[in-house]
């Protein structure tokens, strides 16, 4: 006898829709048509609540819960798109375009851009913030790809993909705070590292950090609908 | 007491310029300078990135001449990646880069120019603009609009974007060209040609009152650069770079984009950010030379195609040998104009113009590359050094402004010396000072401005530096 479904049953912006044990707010939502921004959660990779632009209100509670890794429970009451929270994905916008070096005219990804695409949902108009201009490093090593940092918003969705789908682990992240940095190996250029050349991190990496050499020009689109599939085809085996 | 008399800024150009005037103890001028005063930056911040990048960034110092710095660029990149590109794509770029030099001369002959030549440079500056000259003359008006319209809708048919289209990538072009869009730039051609054809009539009726300004605006001898094709037709995008003397004898020719160096030196000058080439067995400035329509005209011997080789004749009757006088700048690029359009109709009866392969792919096989083409304004030169993995170590941009810098000088110097009589000058005097900067059609290293929000403001300062008078046109 199969074991009893859980059933809970909770309000999203006043919905009443109901869910699985275990689901995440983030996919209850999704399957309600109900569209919550997101940029480090990418459907076929765990979720690690990095960027903090699917945070949502709960009623009753103070703290802000990330949509992506918080769990339902019964009779939860959830608020998805109030104007604090619109406030605060404007400002995470906003810094992650002053923590680097983002000019879209230029980058292989104008037009493909997760994160070009969620400023103009959210209506960022102007960067408030002064922009740090770091000096940062493009690493060319590789013979198919290159890793631009002035463009990496330390989502990990590359060190996830790797690790978890590709199962090489190359890619990781060093430092803390500002000066966190994504790479590969023991820090290694990409090109001596024991990367497996299949490209998973480029197709999932939201902005133009990661690209493909022979898309030059502004014409990168990334395929990462490929990731449900393949978890879904391995699971089958 | 000695005097200065500044321009600042010069108007209806592509950037900002300023220019003084010195005058000595009598008001008589003693020297002049044409300054370019903004730095970009360019060749610094581009260290370090990709050379496959640089097209798409270089597009950016002009909203005016994107394409022929992507042109250039994309030409660089080649040489670094050692590749021919496929016939077809060479094909697209070309009428690119011709539909570019059709809406920027239009550009500066109808909204920049045709405000002094048609409404007079006396007359009253608050109609001396494109909407003064659509007022008195609708007819030229709209031709030039309507080209300069012909030329940007060919670069956004090809490119999918008006200014810094993306397709043109080092190796080619992104996509092939569609029929359809093919069948809509034939479509657009017989109003070009009669837009041209009129323009030619108005400005060859109208010349002729100017000569006393032909006779000082930069009028003198000088070498001469431009890209011209093995059968001596002119070239804008291919081809090699010729450079001739005052006489029209041919000093060094088949100067391709990794000789230039070679043969072409760089000078600085502390008042102005813009570089002075020359060329280098004469040194500087003996070597100054000028580039551009006039250049390019009076190094070819032909234009390749009928209409505007008809035109070329004329344009030679104009003088024994070269055509020296700068004024002659207006009519080259009007030849130049009905050229493009004919040349864009004979590219498009290419019978691979359809062809899907355009684009040729390579890694980095060479550790420097340059890259040269035909601005609308002269000869462009990108130059670039790269490390093993593509970064850009060092990069060089020889503009046709900086080529064409001491002419400028020069010129200014000389209308200055023959307009300002007794340290007395008239707002007319002022603008044909102007108007010798204006023939050059210069793109100081900045896109466009809108035209007439800028105020003129003129100074008289004393030696010490005082303000003696001033004069602001708003």
């Amino acid at each position: 006898m199969s074991e009893a479904v859980d059933v809970k049953t909770l309000q999203i912006n006043g919905h009443e829709v109901s869910a699985l044990r275990g689901q995440t707010i983030l996919q209850v939502a999704r399957e309600n048509d109900i569209d919550i921004p997101t940029l480090c959660h990418l459907d076929g990779l765990s979720d690690v609540g990095a960027c903090r632009l699917c945070l949502v209100e709960i009623k009753g509670s103070n703290k802000l819960l990330p949509a992506c890794v918080a769990t339902v429970y019964e009779g939860m009451e959830v608020t998805t798109d109030t104007e604090r929270l619109q406030k605060h994905r404007k400002t995470i916008l906003e810094l992650l375009f002053a923590e680097r070096n983002h000019i879209c005219s230029v980058c292989v990804s104008n037009g493909h851009c997760e994160l070009q695409s969620l400023a103009q949902q959210e209506g960022v108009t102007h960067v408030r913030f002064p922009y740090r201009n770091p000096e940062l490093t493009v690493d060319a090593s590789h013979e198919r790809f290159t890793v631009d940092h002035n463009r990496c918003v330390l989502c990990t969705r590359c060190v996830r993909v790797c690790a978890e789908v590709e199962g090489a682990h190359v890619w990781d992240v060093m430092g803390r705070g500002i000066n966190s940095t994504i790479i590969t190996d023991l820090n290694d250029n990409w090109g001596e590292s024991s990367c497996t050349r299949c490209g998973k991190c480029v197709q999932v990496c939201p902005t133009g950090a990661l690209f493909d050499k022979s898309k030059i020009g502004s014409d990168h689109p990334k395929y990462p609908d490929f990731l449900p599939y393949l978890n879904e085809m391995r699971e089958a085996q | 007491m000695t005097q200065t008399i500044t321009i600042d800024p010069v108007t209806r150009l592509e950037g900002h310029g300023k220019i003084t005037i010195q005058l000595n103890g009598q008001g008589e001028v003693e020297d002049a300078h044409f300054h370019v005063t903004q730095v970009r930056g360019f060749e610094r911040f581009s260290q370090g990135r990709p050379f496959y990048e640089m097209p798409s960034l270089m597009a950016r110092i002009c909203g005016i001449c994107p394409v022929s710095h992507l042109i250039a660029s994309a030409k660089a990149c080649e040489a670094i990646m050692a590749v021919r590109i496929p016939h077809t794509a060479a094909q697209l770029r070309r009428m690119l880069n011709l539909a570019q030099m059709v809406q920027s001369h239009a550009l500066s002959f109808f909204y920049l120019s045709s405000p002094d030549l048609l409404l007079g440079m006396d007359s009253d500056p608050a109609m001396r603009h494109i909407f003064g000259v659509v007022g008195a003359k609708p007819e030229l008006g709209r031709a030039g609009i309507a080209l300069r319209r012909f030329g940007q809708h060919i670069i956004e048919l090809l490119g999918n974007k008006r200014i810094h289209p993306g397709w043109v990538v080092p190796g080619g072009v992104t996509e092939p060209l569609a029929a359809a869009k093919r069948d809509e730039i034939l479509a657009m051609l017989p109003e070009a040609y009669a837009g041209i054809k009129l323009a030619l009539i108005a400005y060859k009726q109208i010349a002729d009152t100017f000569k006393p300004e032909i006779e000082v605006f930069a009028n003198f001898p000088s070498l001469y650069m431009g890209l011209v094709n093995e059968d001596d037709s002119v070239e804008f995008t291919d081809g090699a770079l010729r450079l001739i003397d005052a006489q029209g004898n041919v000093v060094e020719d088949g100067i391709t984009a990794n000789r230039f160096t070679e043969v072409i030196g760089e000078a600085v000058e502390p008042y102005s950010y813009t570089k002075f080439a020359y060329y280098k067995p004469l040194g500087y400035p003996e070597g100054s030379y000028r580039v551009g329509p006039l250049a390019r005209l009076n190094i070819a011997k032909t234009m390749g195609t009928p209409l505007a080789d008809v035109e070329l004749a004329e344009f030679k009757q104009l003088a024994v040998g070269p055509v020296q006088g700068s004024f002659h700048y207006h009519h080259a690029r009007l030849v130049d104009i009905l050229y493009g359009i004919e040349k864009i109709e004979q590219i498009l009866t290419d019978p691979l113009i359809l062809d899907k392969h355009v684009r040729a792919v390579a890694g980095v096989n060479r550790l420097e590359g340059a890259g040269q083409a035909e601005a609308p304004r002269g000869t462009l030169h990108h130059h670039y050094k790269v490390d093993e993995n593509g970064l850009i170590t060092w990069a060089n941009l020889v503009i046709a402004t900086g080529q064409n810098n001491n002419a400028m000088n020069k010129g200014v110097l000389q209308a200055a010396k023959h307009y300002v009589k007794d340290g007395k000058f008239t707002e007319g005097m002022l603008n044909r000072v102007e108007a010798v900067v204006r023939t050059f059609d210069p793109c100081l290293s900045c896109s466009t401005h809108a035209f007439g929000q800028m105020p003129l403001a003129v100074s008289l300062l004393s030696a010490d530096g005082e303000v003696m008078d001033r004069v602001i046109r708003s």
